[in-house]
């Protein structure tokens, strides 16, 4: 399939989907259009509210706060996992010992840990953060402690043969190896960082896409709700095609059917 | 004379607590003198490559000794350089920083590395091909990228295990006329583990032969008496080669032909 019949094809979808959306808030054909029209809203509401949103530029402000919280999650996430992860996978017997807990912290809901991140950090970004935090340590710590402990043994082998030091092989085999891991994770945790921001405004802020659909939703306001998705999952688009910017960047050395 | 390597009265075993000792080497004799070409031949499974890891140091021999250049080996052959039968280069180096990183991690200044790594390149064959990354080179190349990247760093002994097993027939010959070209410079020490007997002989100065394992022993010795500089491809049509690998075969085809019955006993059972 070329590139012109796969695009069109996508559009094609969307434009279905909106045209049966359209047909049954203006038709009886699925029952009463007024009813449906109040659960589902249509689409010329939701186009409305998402172009009232940008005329008046609010939402370059929401955007930028779940931005900077995603990002922050992001990053601290990583980092942090990157460290453990590391420090682990080098320490099999510590990590033996530590293995139950990190498996319960991970089989825990981070939902619940929203209301304590509340209370603990208040109402502003850090909540979210913490929460994005819990999401993205996890997906990033599994990925090091697998990347580091599958290290290809003949290239371990073969970079020792060649007079390597610990720490040599720490920087040239060890973290490169695992960094590919975190790549290939890449999508997953950023889109998790995401979730852990808006998650956290949802239940609780005075800012973000998040905190716009909630207060939609307080207000039985259909046509906000679906017009904060849209916002979102355009929003969660972009960032992924950026991710896929860098990842060719960084993965240059990889088969091109690893990604 | 001084030994490259020596092995005396080497035993290898491997096994877990509680279960029976795996014993894969037994009773090992073997000398490397300086300069001297040998190549290791033996059926699959017959623990060539186990003794050479022995001489790598990656290997600890559970009896005997491992000398290397009359000293005692401990931890890591340092005098070695190791050429590997899977690929070992780091995927995420491309080749010039793969050869390059050889001299980097002695110490050398990047700049410096980096122009000697290009000169090996060329040295292999592979000029122009610095950039590319492993997974962009064929199987051959790599080889060549992995024998610049062991000899960039002039070890005085080279232990390669099978290291051209993985290529195809043209692909083999090719590598080994460059191998004896580059081998023919300096004259290190070489250990040479292969199952390909021809390759053997068209390459060594000596030839030994390990019998089916476990508790795998070297059976044969055989030196190689033919001139030098060969032509791989062209010394196995000398009638003296014909011979010599018509007596060494004799006594291989036996193990062979034992491994193979061990192999059908074990997929019976």
């Amino acid at each position: 399939m070329n590139r012109a019949v796969l695009t069109t094809l996508q559009v094609l979808v969307a434009v279905i989907a909106v045209l049966l959306w359209w047909v049954i808030t203006q038709t009886a054909i699925l029952g009463d259009p007024a009813r449906i029209r109040f659960f589902f809203s249509t689409p010329a509401d939701v186009f409305r509210q998402i172009l009232a949103w940008f005329e008046s530029g609010e939402i370059w402000r929401h955007l930028w706060i779940t931005l900077v919280e995603a990002a922050l999650a992001f990053v601290i996430g990583a980092v942090a996992a990157m460290i453990a992860g590391f420090w682990l996978a080098r320490r099999p017997k510590l990590a033996a010992v530590f293995d139950p807990y990190v498996k319960a912290a991970n089989a825990l809901p981070r939902v619940v840990l929203a209301p304590i991140f509340t209370l603990w950090f208040g109402l502003g970004i850090w909540s979210k953060v913490a929460l994005g935090f819990t999401l993205v340590f996890f997906i990033v710590f599994f990925n090091v402690y697998q990347g580091v402990k599958e290290v290809n043994r003949t290239v371990l082998q073969n970079a020792r043969m060649l007079g390597m030091s610990e720490r040599q092989l720490l920087r040239h085999v060890y973290l490169p190896s695992a960094l590919s891991w975190v790549f290939s994770s890449l999508h997953v945790s950023i889109g998790f960082a995401v979730v852990g921001a808006v998650v956290g405004e949802y239940l609780g802020s005075a800012a973000g896409l998040g905190y716009l659909i909630a207060q939609a939703e307080g207000m039985f306001d259909i046509a906000g709700v679906f017009a904060g998705m849209f916002v979102l999952s355009a929003f969660v688009l972009l960032i992924d095609w950026g991710v896929t910017l860098v990842e060719r960047k960084l993965l240059v050395w990889q088969p091109d059917d690893n990604h | 004379m001084q030994h490259a390597v020596r092995l005396d009265n080497v035993d290898i075993s491997f096994g877990a607590a509680g279960k029976p000792l795996f014993r894969a080497v037994a009773g090992a004799d073997l000398g490397v003198a300086t300069g001297e070409f040998v190549a290791i031949v033996g059926p699959t499974g017959s623990g060539k490559s186990t003794l050479l890891n022995a001489a790598a140091g990656l290997l600890k021999p559970s009896a005997g000794t491992v000398e290397i250049q009359g000293r005692p080996l401990e931890g890591l052959n340092r005098k070695a350089g190791y050429l590997f039968q899977a690929d070992a280069l780091m995927p995420w180096k491309t080749a010039r920083d793969n050869v390059a990183i050889a001299l980097e991690i002695a110490g050398r200044p990047r700049r410096e590395a980096l122009e000697r790594a290009e000169d090996w390149l060329g040295k292999v064959g592979l000029k122009g091909f610095g950039h590319r990354y492993p997974h962009m080179l064929s199987g051959g190349q790599r080889k060549r990228v992995a024998m610049a990247q062991v000899l960039i760093r002039d070890p005085e002994i080279l232990l390669m295990d099978e290291p051209f097993g993985p290529l195809d027939a043209q692909t083999r010959l090719i590598m080994g006329d460059l191998l004896l070209d580059l081998w023919q410079q300096d004259r290190k020490a070489v250990m040479f583990v292969t199952h390909d007997l021809e390759e053997a002989i068209a390459l060594a100065d000596r030839v030994v032969i390990m019998s089916t394992g476990p508790e795998a022993r070297l059976i044969g010795d055989f030196t190689i008496p033919l001139a030098r500089p060969r032509d791989v491809s062209e010394i196995k049509l000398s009638a003296e080669f014909q011979e010599l690998h018509r007596d060494i075969w004799h006594l291989l085809k036996e193990q062979v032909l034992k491994a193979y019955g061990n192999q059908n006993r074990e997929e019976r059972a």
